[in-house]
């Protein structure tokens, strides 16, 4: 047994409102730079829909994760051979077009436009090279089921199923899928990396992109099946959600769970096997990966597990924290969360708990109580979101371990009900899920109350060294480096306007009042304190008119 | 992939293998067993980027002061001195250990805001059209520097007031110095006072809790210069105008936190998770509490994937659905059975038991009239004469006589009622029915059914004659009006569930809202079983929904009957919800006080912004119908060929509304001439209308006397956001170019008694006004722009509905470039007018004329022949500056006056003469300064009975006094007297406000907000006729629309009104409902040009349609289309989804012109925003006043502008488009 430890998380869908405050919050945090513009290592995806990039999910297409092979782990993307034959031409590389190509507007129109015919608009810019642009695809196309019912029925879990879902009206569901890295156990990324950039970190098991060692190779970007890992256009270096590392180890949540207004995330400690991750990720039948994982987990509680951990020169606050941690309950003690597409056999770390939805109008329709628990049981899969789709995320396809979920869930439901209405306890609906009057409340009480202090349990001991002595001089600071503290920002194009002003631009349709409004801009968000920018002042001696 | 190839790279793998076995042996490192993974701790990594880059050097409290509801307290990050990035702060205060947090609150757009700081859309500099600051500059130097003379001279000159008129709109601004802009704006305002009066100038600003300060420091110029406040909260149709009608209260709902406490929640047309983002959680988790949640929406809305079960009817027909869950409720539990706990509320806390005079018709059947009252019957003899027509009776169950109950108006406001406004009944017990009881006899009454045109149904009533009159009650109303039928009541009555053959049965329903009768009697079931299970604890979200539309107040009242009848509301965890518009200040008394500046000067003016928009952009020419088409066949033909534009007009003539400009004369003119002839303002009024020489500005609004000269708009975008008939703005209020082709209503459609002018003026006001950090439509149309601080660059005050906290904006930074905020600048422009206003203006007496106003003794009016009520307000113009800065001695020696309470604030005054100290010269020498935004925090603050507990316990005890000693309202007034939140506090962390008079809940760190609560546990009166929640409304105007009781209006018919769009053009083409709900990537226009939303979004304005839709005008996802009626044209792209119904589409409100839309193919100029396809129609009833609870009180009562009632035209485009 080598006891290793985790800061892993668990997203509650059924309480996710698809507000996509995560991905802004971390979007402004990490990401709003050049070379990034694309970039979101917090998404959120409405299903059914594509997700971003286009139908990440099709394996078959982007080669992304491990595949079985005569018993054997290898990545999808290919032997090594096979990998470095295509570090030159990756034809499993999402394009940009598959993200979507970054746009901005030419603002500065609305001001600065001369006395015209018309009402000034910013027309769209792409955020690459300045253009002019229309707007065809984007990091969330498909919000709330937008594009029609083709365009939704390209998404590969929905293509996957072996039941009829007709996208139709009166048969509508959907729910938010948030996505960030999955921190995984197995990670490709990590085992793709013909650089050795990737690692996973020891003292938490955040893996992270060194940035020195990044030659950008981008088979990182094949190797994630989640395509969790982006390239850097302007530094040529892979990234990644760093799962906020700064503030994990100062004891904070990551920004994307810290500002998740539906207070439905939990960060805590998984202690786990290492030992027994290879072969779990080897097991032969892909519905039995969820179990597999399952079993690498260790019990905290486990006398033997703590002196093993403590041996392993896990510090002590690690493991009481794994005692009280969130994830923990929710994953292996309540068995409510599942692991997000365990057939990718990298072992991911960021679980959810599924969705219910509508159930009691298809019970109700039929002439049933739709609030007699054994009827709702029965009825789950009845749910407006078909299992088999669930189960086509979570658990390789097989609806057993999802419908258990729900059915927990509805359990609380109506267990607490009985107690809202100051009717007496029934044990029987407890235990009808397999659980007892004392665990069911004490779930409902993690996910209903879900205090602060209790969905992010993150210990800040770190005993183990993480060898990121820094030499003072930053690699990335220099000119053509990542540009994270480059003058160029999120919202400027990356290209000058030619000489002629934007017209002289190819094809580009022009606004009544575009003047020349691209230069000269002054963006100081990326602007690092020193100097003074031109343009940011006034220039001496220039007049108000 | 050949053999071969495959054979080498397996040999490839395997040597790949061998040599990571090797490696093994030859590290160190340890790994595991089968060689996946080698443990390093040799190797140095460079994590350092993201370190330096989470790095930062301060972390500030602030919010966002937009109109969302949220009020979320945010950390703004700071790195070398710039605004980083922003996440939520987390400290709100517990609400106790066994349930849910506030933390964290925000949404995405506010986690964009800091985008904002340094946008390339920011406004950095004053900016003003160029065409008017070269003629003004002209002017000038002609007049000798005189730059009152100059402006003048340009708005004198019809060329050149059409010049820089024209040019609104159409780019052409210039940067200019912050001396000469707030100069030109002071020279417009003393101009315009000198030469047309203080009410020919108007600010709009809405929504003070979103940032009270800001709000308050212009309307408080506005107030102290005589101007106009617009309202905004009925203007934006967010007043849901049921609740004065019921309540007789603007809008008081419960904190989010209470929907915890709910045991059956239904949302109905509130999509939660988009519109009230930060709050969502609640509803989330009480449903693990075993909260049921009903979900009520035409499309699958986000807030669906919560619900135990979704109803969707079609858009507008909600009411039909409430309407028959009642039908179901009275059948079954107050005619089958009487549940007790129902019955013990509808006596105390409703009108239900109170008599209704029936009015024979010419027919022989009867319709509902009046409520019967002592002044009928000859009753309360120790009453105050004129107050007895306010004082409506009821049967004694006990002793069968009539009686009048306590706690009634006409306790409210006389000597005589002290003590006896409370809802003890004492010894009586209110009879609810007349049904089966001695002496009583049944007459045929006709009721109104809309959901056919003209129809109408009879049925029964048991009736008694009582002093000379047919009465019967409140409730035998209700069950006919529902069609709950009783043996031995003869009449059109259902004879079943599934009789869809009349109102309001289930069936019935179903043919009009397409959801199931079965679905409509199961909620209704569950519902009414719940609240008596658990007293009350069910609640309904309702939102804009179904509040936009023009017959809004009937489908909300429908709503509410089912609460009130099942006691579900003044019960906390159940009741109304309804959050629409951040409308809920809650320090309100001290905010009040600032931004009317009462403390300097009574009364201020105030006005409904739906009726001031409609005269004065010149909608009503476009209305082609009278009164008669929207009325009840029912109603005695009252306002028969009267136009809606007449019906304004007699509104303020009544006093029933105020109307600004009021006169077609100067009110500073008429002010001087009344004090010269030392006569009484109104005597003298009426002299000079008698004699012809005086006419009301609202007859003819079109005389250019009449018009609005110069307009303000902060913290607002007037123009892009709220402005229903958009196009019509552009056109007549602004003069600028636009795309409505409606034709003027035809000579025989026009007002009656409104002057029709043959030709519609262009362009009224000589100057708009606007101060924002961002370009929106209102800057792009604007004369003079001032660049306003944002949110993170100042301090201020947030507050709302949702939860019970206030806390503080605080500057992050300095305001960059030459930003300002917006209370430097009112400040400013204070100063720039007294130094202006010297030699010109000085002392100057003006006649105001307000409305007879709700919890004043003006709702209460001895008679029926009422006017306008005149006060003469001296304003010294030379002291605006110098007031503004400081507080007024009116709070101490008058005292602030809020809902009918008095408290005086002595000790306020000198506690902020202390901390703020004291103006040292000047007209407020010696007074308290206020020359800070933090000095005016304190003042609202210090100034409130929610943040200042010894302001609210003397308010509690003036309402003992006039309640008794039984209300324990001293008891009350004890808890809350300690508390006291000062400005620092909220700095800190948001804090908790306690009860007070100004609201009707109760609120403790245990305890959730819920309104009404005070009513139900203190027997406090609600603020209405009967003193209890109404279903029944006895006004004439009333009575002509059918609308006494409950019922179901269907959406206006466009045709019926001659607006039905007609397909024209070439293709193929669709007519729909054209829906604007609140957007998931905008709060109105604010995020909506942001690039962060839009890049979530679909990068620009789309409209969202139904497969069939799109289908059927060969539309694909993502298409450009053109959606057009008579009101003018949408350039959008089309988001295809089968989430939509069909029949309709949504363009999420507020999508401007600023990014992203081409010209249009319809008229070759750029689209409009969502609401150029809307127009303005004033619902008549909505005009009443001085009657009761349905009196003005700003932003509390007026009419809505509603817009949900639009169709439109949609056909695809070319796809080639140019911009």
């Amino acid at each position: 047994m080598r006891v290793m430890a985790q800061v892993a998380m668990v997203m509650n869908l059924d309480k996710c409102i698809g507000c996509h405050t995560c991905s802004v919050t971390c979007k402004q945090t990490w990401t709003n730079r050049s070379g990034t513009e694309y970039a979101w290592f917090n998404n959120v995806e409405t299903r059914p829909g594509q997700g971003y990039p286009r139908a990440y999910e099709d394996q078959d297409r982007w080669k992304g994760g491990w595949a079985l092979k005569h018993g054997r782990l290898v990545p999808r993307s290919g032997g090594r051979a096979r990998r470095l034959a295509r570090l030159f031409a990756n034809p499993e590389l999402p394009s940009l077009q598959d993200y979507y190509e970054p746009w901005t507007y030419d603002y500065e129109n609305l001001i600065s436009a001369p006395l015209g015919d018309d009402v000034p608009t910013a027309p769209p810019r792409s955020l690459i090279d300045g253009r002019p642009t229309s707007v065809t695809w984007g990091p969330n196309w498909d919000d709330d089921l937008g594009g029609g019912p083709e365009h939704l029925a390209a998404d590969p879990v929905l293509k996957k199923m072996n039941a009829d879902v007709r996208l139709e009206y009166e048969q509508a569901f959907m729910f938010y899928l948030p996505r960030i890295c999955e921190h995984c156990l197995n990670p490709s990324c990590v085992a793709v990396c013909p650089s050795g950039a990737l690692y996973k970190r020891i003292e938490d098991g955040i893996v992270l992109v060194d940035q020195d060692r990044c030659r950008g190779w981008r088979m990182c970007v094949t190797g994630c099946p989640y395509k969790k890992v982006y390239f850097n256009h302007s530094s040529g270096k892979a990234e990644k959600c760093t799962f906020c590392y700064p503030r994990i180890e100062a004891g904070e949540p990551t920004v994307c769970s810290e500002t998740c207004v539906g207070r439905l995330r939990y960060l805590g400690v998984i202690l786990y096997d290492a030992d027994k991750v290879g072969d779990a990720a080897a097991t032969p039948d892909e519905q039995d990966l969820y179990e597999a994982q399952l079993e690498c987990f260790l019990d905290p509680d486990d006398p033997e597990v703590a002196r093993a951990a403590e041996a392993s020169g896990i510090p002590h606050d690690w493991i009481t924290a794994a005692r009280r941690s969130p994830v923990h309950a929710l994953i292996s003690r309540y068995r409510v969360a599942l692991p997000l597409h365990p057939e990718y056999r990298t072992m991911p770390m960021v679980w959810y708990i599924p969705p219910l939805s509508p159930v009691v109008e298809s019970l109700t329709a039929t002439g049933h109580d739709g609030e007699d628990p054994a009827k709702l049981f029965a009825a789950i899969d009845s749910l407006r979101i078909p299992v088999e789709y669930l189960a086509g995320l979570f658990t390789a396809g097989d609806p057993g371990p999802v419908e258990a979920s729900l059915c927990r869930l509805a359990a609380m439901r109506s267990h607490m009900r009985r107690v809202n209405l100051g009717e007496e306890r029934d044990p029987a609906i407890a235990a009808a899920v397999g659980m007892d009057t004392e665990s069911i409340e004490a779930m409902y009480r993690l996910l209903a109350l879900a205090k602060y202090e209790e969905r992010y349990v993150i210990p800040t001991s770190y005993a183990v060294s993480s060898g990121a002595e820094t030499d003072g001089g930053c690699s990335l600071d220099h000119d053509g480096g990542p540009g994270m503290y480059g003058a160029d920002t999120f919202h400027a194009p990356l290209v000058d306007v030619p000489a002629g002003g934007p017209s002289a631009l190819p094809g580009g349709h022009e606004p009544e009042h575009a003047g020349t409004s691209l230069r000269g801009r002054v963006n100081l968000l990326g602007w690092n304190g020193r100097g003074r920018p031109a343009g940011l002042f006034p220039r001496r001696g220039e007049q108000t008119e | 992939m050949g053999r071969g190839r495959a054979k080498a790279e397996r040999a490839a793998a395997e040597a790949a293998e061998r040599l990571l076995e090797a490696g093994r042996l030859l590290r160190r490192a340890p790994t595991t067993p089968e060689g996946r993974a080698v443990f390093r701790a040799d190797q140095k990594v460079n994590d350092q980027p993201y370190r330096e880059r989470w790095a930062h050097d301060k972390v500030v409290r602030s919010t966002h002061g937009v109109n969302c509801t949220g009020s979320c307290s945010w950390q703004v990050y700071v790195k070398d001195g710039l605004i980083a990035w922003e996440t939520q702060a987390t400290d709100y205060p517990s609400t106790g250990p066994d349930r849910p947090d506030y933390e964290p609150r925000g949404c995405p757009r506010g986690a964009s805001f800091s985008w904002y700081t340094y946008s390339p859309t920011r406004v950095r500099y004053p900016h003003a059209r160029g065409a008017l600051v070269e003629m003004f500059r002209e002017a000038k130097r002609r007049h000798e520097g005189d730059p009152v003379a100059a402006w003048a001279d340009i708005t004198g000159d019809p060329d050149k007031r059409r010049r820089y008129q024209s040019a609104r709109g159409r780019g052409g601004l210039v940067r200019i110095g912050w001396d000469e802009a707030l100069e030109i704006a002071a020279a417009a305002h003393v101009h315009t006072l000198q030469e047309y009066g203080p009410d020919r100038i108007a600010g709009f600003s809405p929504i003070p809790a979103m940032s009270m300060a800001s709000h308050a420091a212009g309307a408080r110029f506005h107030a102290l210069i005589g101007a106009p406040m617009l309202s905004f909260y009925d203007w934006y149709a967010d007043l849901p105008i049921a609740s004065p009608q019921v309540f007789g209260d603007q809008t008081d709902v419960p904190e989010s936190g209470d929907w915890w406490d709910a045991a059956y929640l239904m949302l109905w047309g509130s999509n939660v998770p988009v519109t009230r983002t930060p709050d969502a959680h609640w509803m989330a988790e009480a449903r693990y509490r075993g909260q049921k949640v009903v979900v009520v929406s035409p499309d699958y809305a986000d807030a669906t994937k919560f619900a135990d079960e979704w109803l969707h009817p079609h858009p507008g027909t909600d009411g039909a659905l409430a309407m028959a869950m009642g039908h179901v409720i009275l059948r079954e539990c107050f005619v089958e059975r009487q549940v007790p706990y129902f019955q013990d509320y509808v006596r105390r806390f409703t009108d239900l038991p109170f008599l209704i005079a029936l009015d024979e018709r010419d027919d022989g059947t009867h319709a509902p009239g009046a409520f019967v009252t002592a002044e009928d019957l000859d009753l309360a003899p120790d009453a105050a004469a004129h107050t007895r027509r306010w004082m409506p009776v009821l049967h004694d169950e006990v002793t069968d006589a009539v009686v009048v109950p306590g706690g009634t108006m006409g306790d409210r406001w006389t000597k005589e009622g002290e003590g006896r406004w409370n809802l003890d009944l004492g010894e009586i017990e209110p009879a609810l029915s007349l049904y089966g009881r001695p002496g009583t006899r049944t007459v045929q009454v006709t009721l109104p059914r809309f959901d056919e045109q003209g129809a109408t149904v009879r049925r029964a009533v048991p009736v008694r004659r009582v002093g000379g009159r047919l009465v019967t009650t409140v409730f035998d109303l209700m069950l006919t009006q529902y069609g709950v039928a009783r043996p031995e009541l003869p009449g059109q009555w259902p004879t079943s569930y599934e009789d869809a053959s009349t109102p309001c049965t289930p069936a019935w329903q179903e043919a009009i809202t397409s959801v199931s009768a079965g679905a409509v009697v199961r909620a209704a079931r569950e519902f009414a079983r719940t609240a008596e299970q658990t007293r009350g604890r069910c609640m309904i979200v309702m939102g804009a929904g179904t509040n936009h539309w023009f017959h809004s107040d009937t489908i909300y009242r429908s709503f509410l009957s089912l609460l009130l009848l099942t006691g579900c509301q003044g019960v906390n965890g159940g009741g109304w919800a309804h959050y629409v518009g951040q409308e809920k200040v809650r320090p309100y008394a001290g905010w009040q006080q600032m931004a009317t500046a009462s403390d300097w000067a009574r009364p201020s003016r105030q006005m409904p912004g739906t009726p001031y928009w409609y005269l004065h952009t010149g909608q009503w020419r476009y209305e082609k119908f009278t009164a008669d088409l929207l009325a009840s066949p029912t109603g005695p033909g009252g306002l028969s060929g009267l136009h809606t534009a007449d019906l304004v007009a007699h509104s303020a003539r009544k006093g029933w509304m105020p109307s600004y400009p009021t006169f077609s004369a100067n009110p500073l003119d008429l002010g001087r001439r009344v004090r010269e002839a030392g006569a009484d303002p109104a005597r003298w009024i009426a002299d000079e209308r008698a004699a012809g020489r005086l006419g009301y500005a609202c007859d003819d609004p079109d005389d250019p006397a009449n018009w609005p000269r110069v307009l303000t708009v902060w913290r607002a975008n007037l123009i892009g956001s709220s402005a229903k008939g958009n196009e019509f703005f552009l056109r007549h209020l602004l003069g600028a170019s636009d795309n409505a082709a409606a034709e003027e209503a035809p000579p025989e459609a026009r007002p009656r008694d409104v002057t029709w002018r043959e030709e519609a003026p262009r362009g009224k006001l000589d100057l708009l006004l606007a101060l924002d950090f961002r370009m929106t439509s209102t800057t792009l149309y604007a004369d003079l722009v001032l660049p306003a601080a944002t949110w993170y660059e100042k301090h201020d005050l947030s507050s709302t509905d949702m939860h019970p906290y206030v806390h503080a904006f605080s500057p992050a930074i300095v305001p960059p470039w030459q930003a300002r905020t917006d209370f430097e600048i009112f400040h400013g422009l204070a100063a720039e007018v007294s130094r202006l206003a010297e030699g010109r203006l000085e002392t100057a007496y003006d006649l105001v004329a307000t409305a007879l106003q709700h919890d004043t003794p003006g709702e209460a009016p001895p008679d029926e022949d009422t006017g306008p009520q005149f006060h003469l307000v001296e304003r010294d113009y030379t002291a605006i500056g110098d007031k503004i800065a400081a507080l007024g001695p009116l709070p101490e020696t008058t005292g602030l006056q809020v809902k009918g309470i008095t408290v005086r604030t002595e000790q306020e005054s000198r506690w902020l003469a202390a901390r703020c100290g004291t103006a040292s010269r000047g007209a407020a020498r010696g007074r308290p300064l206020l020359d800070t935004d933090v000095k005016m925090c304190e003042a609202i603050l210090a100034l409130s009975g929610t943040t200042n507990g010894r302001v609210a316990a003397e308010g509690f005890r003036q309402l003992a006094e006039r309640c008794g000693p039984a209300s324990d309202l001293e008891e009350l007034a004890a808890s809350v007297a300690e508390r006291r939140i000062v400005f620092s506090d909220t700095q800190a962390r948001p804090v908790q406000v306690g009860a007070s008079f100004e609201w009707s809940g109760k609120e403790a760190p245990d305890r959730r907000y819920a309104p009404f609560t005070i009513n139900t546990e203190h027997r406090k009166p609600w603020h209405t006729l009967t003193g209890r929640q109404h279903f029944y409304l006895d006004h004439a105007w009333i009575a002509e629309y059918g609308e006494q009781l409950p019922v179901y209006r269907p959406p206006l018919d466009q045709a019926l009104l001659g607006e039905q769009p007609q397909p024209s053009g070439e293709g193929k083409s669709v007519t729909v409902r054209y829906l604007t709900p609140h957007s998931k990537w905008s709060i109105h226009s604010e995020y909506q040009e942001n690039l962060l939303m839009q890049t979530l979004a679909r990068g620009g304005p789309v409209i969202w349609i139904s497969v069939a839709d799109a289908e059927s005008i060969g539309v694909a996802d993502n298409d450009w289309i053109e959606a057009v009626n008579p009101n003018g044209v949408v350039v959008a792209r089309a988001i295809v989804s089968h989430r939509m119904p069909t029949g309709t589409v949504f363009m999420y409100h507020v999508q401007e012109r600023l990014v992203n839309v081409p010209k249009s193919e319809a008229t070759g100029r750029r689209g409009g925003v969502h609401n150029a396809l809307t127009r303005l129609l004033v619902k008549p009833t909505h005009l009443i006043g001085g009657h009761a609870q349905l009196s003005f009180a700003p932003n509390y009562y007026g009419p809505t502008g509603n817009q949900r009632d639009a169709v439109t035209v949609i056909r695809r485009r070319s796809q080639e488009v140019t911009y």
